[in-house]
């Protein structure tokens, strides 16, 4: 812009800036109130949509609604309060890490908030889907970037999120190379090529065959 | 936990097999929920008013009335409700509290009534929420206060035990006692007034001795007014001694304001007394003869509404601060400008930038002698805008120290500014404790956790309920979760104490004893490991306990690394898996003692599978089939 118009704006700016002075308007109101109307108000879909798309009985969703529109009046989640929700069940560390990778796991359209939709679907896998969906919903929470590899370092960010949700005072004590220790050990178990990133293939059959993991798989069928 | 977030404690949970492909260890057992009954409405009849609810929102907090089986007590069979007989509009609140874990407290409610209320409902009033809690203080201090008003009235009644010297106190402090105390009251008040005229009058000139200048009336009298003086000071010296003999505590007294002021009060007579007749000391002399006007000071133990003044005064020190800040800024700038726009002028009064300093401090506060007047139109310009600012920058801070001075006025002038930093500093330490209340409640139902695993294994429910403590379903639920995460990482939560000592023994590989010089810096070793259970030997009866024990503990030495921690469940259910505290002089858990010796198999491997990633598997669920059998013994 040529140096003119430039001082132009400027003379005429201060000039405005004079005429408020000696006339008295307080702070004039800014444009700022457009973005107030933005708070988001969001229905689910019915009752009987969700219950053909998850495995959830009426009655379960009816409860699981009441409690999520309890905290969420506003019905979707942001991330920030998805993560004071979660940091309340782990009193002694900081849990907001591993909230991040999870509000993402579970923000399957990425838009930046889970609406009761994403939530109950999420749970719905979680609770009732098969061993197979339980795994690749397990892949895709490790799976940082969604690329379809799981790299040591989307590995390491994930463990250290989990050891961060013990907090300090633990025993043994928490050492630096704690969580690099673990992801060695889960990598030796799991990228059978050692090709130094785990595919979802690798993944679902190490699982499988491991006992332990299966079993804990069904741990938390009867949540609901 | 809020309990408003108990809902997404299913959610936290699912969320829990995140870890599950990570974790190199078995998950503990979920706890159960013993007989689950389908949610339903309860009603709650408050006087006429019905309230309904889900059974489960009163369930959360199962320490309160209406969470526990008390409740079974107000319930009416015929009309299927609970019937309590209290005020509905209290009970609002109560049960809000239930359904979003905030408890409110309504201001137009009776801050008494609205306490009964939360003692019958089992509500302790600390946990009011952020937004009322103010308020709630506030109004029970105030009532607090009015109650010891009133016993004030009656505390004349003398108490028989009291000595004389607490006699002699309570009589100073509060006239109203005794007719003695009423004399001396008002003798002294009589005196200070006497004081203070004499030293009044004693400037004023009286008569005028012919061919001689006028004298004041205290050179001219001069030994009547030195009668006079010795007079009061006398009463005042005996006054601050009886006082300080009868203090309760002498030092406390002697740092008081008042004694201070008598001390000023007094000391110049006797500083006169002891000086002599020194031309250059009487000099020095006369000055200190202004303390005595401090005398007036002494009324303000007679006059209520003086001591309230310099209360105030004390309390609005920081806006007086800043009063006398703003003020010093503008008289050093006006100053500053006037002296350079009069430097010009001829016969200008303003000589120097201090000099200007009385012209300005003159025109800010409007008085204006006219002593010192600008010349020059700059001058003039620049004295008009000094004026102008003088008016806003006095007027700004004086409405605050005016409101400040009415409402301590109304509150009788307690001393509430310290006691509410107590009482704020109190009430963060509370809210400390009940963050960490909850990990430590994860702590503490550890020691127990492993009972209740136990417990549900053999499903022996007589015991079940004798031992399962007040945990509600979601404490457990949520305490399970914690121990989930702790399997995940293989590290254990501890509390403070004792994350500090074991970071003090530092650099902690292998598991440390609990004295530092059995602290195996070699690695597990037999030693430690048969120490332990030597220990355990004595609080066990069973003698067929520790039999079990040793073969058990004869892996512990072979372990490594990850293991180490998951053969930790040998000991015994009185130590605390985590730590060494052991607490083996606990009576409660040697009750079961089948259980003890049922949760020890359950952890210990069967031949341990090393893998060649050094992993450990441990296959509990051979092991299931051999505790059922145990304890079947």
């Amino acid at each position: 812009m040529s140096c003119r118009k430039r001082c132009k704006r400027e003379i005429f700016k201060f000039a405005q800036y004079l005429f408020r002075l000696v006339t008295g308007t307080l702070s004039t109101d800014s444009v700022e109130d457009e973005l107030e109307l933005s708070t988001v108000r969001h229905r689910p879909e019915g009752l009987e949509q969700l219950e053909a798309r998850t495995r959830f009985s009426r009655k379960e969703l009816q409860i699981l609604y009441r409690g999520f529109k309890n905290e969420c009046p506003s019905g979707v989640v942001n991330e920030d309060t998805f993560k004071d929700i979660y940091a309340q069940f782990f009193p002694q560390g900081d849990a907001s890490t591993y909230a991040h990778f999870l509000f993402n796991a579970f923000d399957t359209d990425h838009n930046g908030s889970v609406s009761f939709v994403d939530f109950v679907m999420g749970l719905s896998i979680l609770l009732r889907g098969t061993v197979q969906e339980k795994l690749n919903w397990a892949f895709n929470l490790y799976d940082i970037n969604k690329d379809g590899y799981i790299t040591k370092e989307e590995m390491l960010d994930i463990m250290k999120a989990i050891y961060d949700m013990m907090g300090k005072c633990t025993y043994p004590v928490l050492k630096e190379e704690t969580p690099r220790q673990h992801v060695e050990v889960f990598f030796q178990k799991m990228d059978k090529n050692k090709d130094g990133v785990v595919t979802i293939d690798e993944f679902i059959d190490c699982c499988q065959n491991d006992e332990n993991i299966m079993r804990s798989m069904h741990l938390f069928e009867n949540v609901l | 936990m809020a309990a408003g977030v108990a809902a997404w404690l299913p959610f936290a949970r699912a969320a829990a097999i995140g870890w599950m492909p990570v974790a190199n260890l078995p998950m503990p057992i979920a706890p159960t929920e013993k007989n689950k009954r389908q949610d339903e409405l309860i009603i709650l009849n408050v006087s006429g008013r019905r309230f309904q609810t889900w059974r489960n929102t009163l369930d959360r907090y199962p320490d309160t009335l209406l969470g526990s089986s008390e409740k079974e007590f107000f319930y009416n069979e015929e009309t299927k409700e609970y019937f309590f007989d209290r005020d509905p509009d209290v009970f609002r609140s109560v049960l809000n509290f239930y359904r979003t874990g905030k408890l409110h407290y309504p201001r137009y409610e009776c801050i008494s009534s609205y306490d009964e209320e939360l003692a019958f409902f089992g509500i302790v009033p600390e946990i009011i929420g952020d937004c009322c809690y103010e308020e709630y203080k506030d109004r029970k201090r105030e009532n607090a206060e009015r109650l010891m008003d009133d016993q004030e009235d009656n505390k004349d009644a003398k108490l028989p035990n009291m000595t004389f010297r607490e006699t002699m106190w309570r009589a100073f402090e509060n006239p109203h006692t005794s007719t003695m105390a009423l004399v001396f009251y008002y003798v002294t008040g009589f005196f200070i007034a006497v004081s203070v005229i004499t030293n009044v009058v004693e400037t004023v000139p009286c008569g005028s001795v012919p061919n001689q200048k006028e004298v004041p009336c205290g050179e001219r009298y001069t030994v009547a007014f030195f009668c006079m003086d010795t007079a009061c000071v006398m009463i005042f010296t005996v006054e601050y001694l009886m006082r300080l003999f009868a203090a309760p505590s002498r030092y406390r007294f002697m740092r008081s304001v008042m004694s201070i002021i008598d001390v000023v009060a007094i000391l110049p007579y006797y500083i006169g007394l002891v000086m002599t007749d020194n031309e250059d000391v009487s000099g020095a002399f006369v000055t200190l003869r202004v303390f005595r006007v401090f005398r007036i000071f002494k009324f303000s133990r007679h006059s209520q509404g003086l001591r309230i003044l310099g209360y105030t005064l004390k309390s609005c020190a920081s806006e007086l601060g800043f009063l006398l800040f703003s003020l010093t800024m503008a008289i050093i700038i006006f100053a500053t400008v006037m002296f350079y726009a009069e430097k010009g002028s001829s016969s200008s009064k303003f000589t120097s930038i201090p000099a200007s300093f009385w012209y300005t401090i003159v025109t800010m506060t409007t008085l204006g002698y006219g002593d010192m007047v600008p010349k020059t139109i700059a001058g003039k310009i620049f004295g008009s805008i000094c004026s102008l600012s003088g008016v806003l920058v006095i007027a700004l801070p004086v409405p605050v120290i005016v409101s400040n001075f009415s409402r301590i006025y109304h509150q009788n002038q307690r001393a509430d500014k310290r006691r509410a930093q107590k009482v704020q500093k109190a009430r963060l330490a509370r809210i400390r404790i009940s963050k960490t209340g909850s990990s430590s409640a994860f702590l503490h139902s550890k020691r127990n956790g492993l009972f209740n695993e136990a417990l549900e294994l053999t499903s022996s429910t007589e015991e079940e309920q004798r031992l399962s403590k007040s945990t509600s379903l979601l404490e457990s639920q949520h305490h399970h979760l914690l121990h989930c995460l702790e399997k995940t990482t293989n590290h254990e939560f501890v509390d403070e104490q004792y994350y500090q000592q074991s970071y003090l023994e530092g650099g902690l590989q292998n598991y440390p004893s609990r004295s530092p010089s059995l602290s195996s810096q070699d690695g597990m070793t037999g030693t430690c490991c048969t120490r332990r259970s030597k220990k355990h030997h004595t609080p066990l009866p069973n003698a067929s306990a520790p039999a079990h024990m040793q073969p058990l503990t004869h892996t512990h030495t072979h372990q490594q690394g990850l293991q180490e921690l998951s053969t930790i469940h040998i000991q015994p259910l009185s130590t605390s898996r985590s730590s060494l505290n052991m607490r083996v002089d606990d009576p409660a858990p040697l009750n079961c003692q089948s259980s003890q010796i049922t949760t020890a198999i359950i952890s210990i491997p069967t031949p341990p599978v090393t893998t060649p990633e050094g992993d450990a598997h441990l296959p509990a669920g051979p092991a299931h089939q051999n505790v059922v059998k145990v304890s079947a013994l």
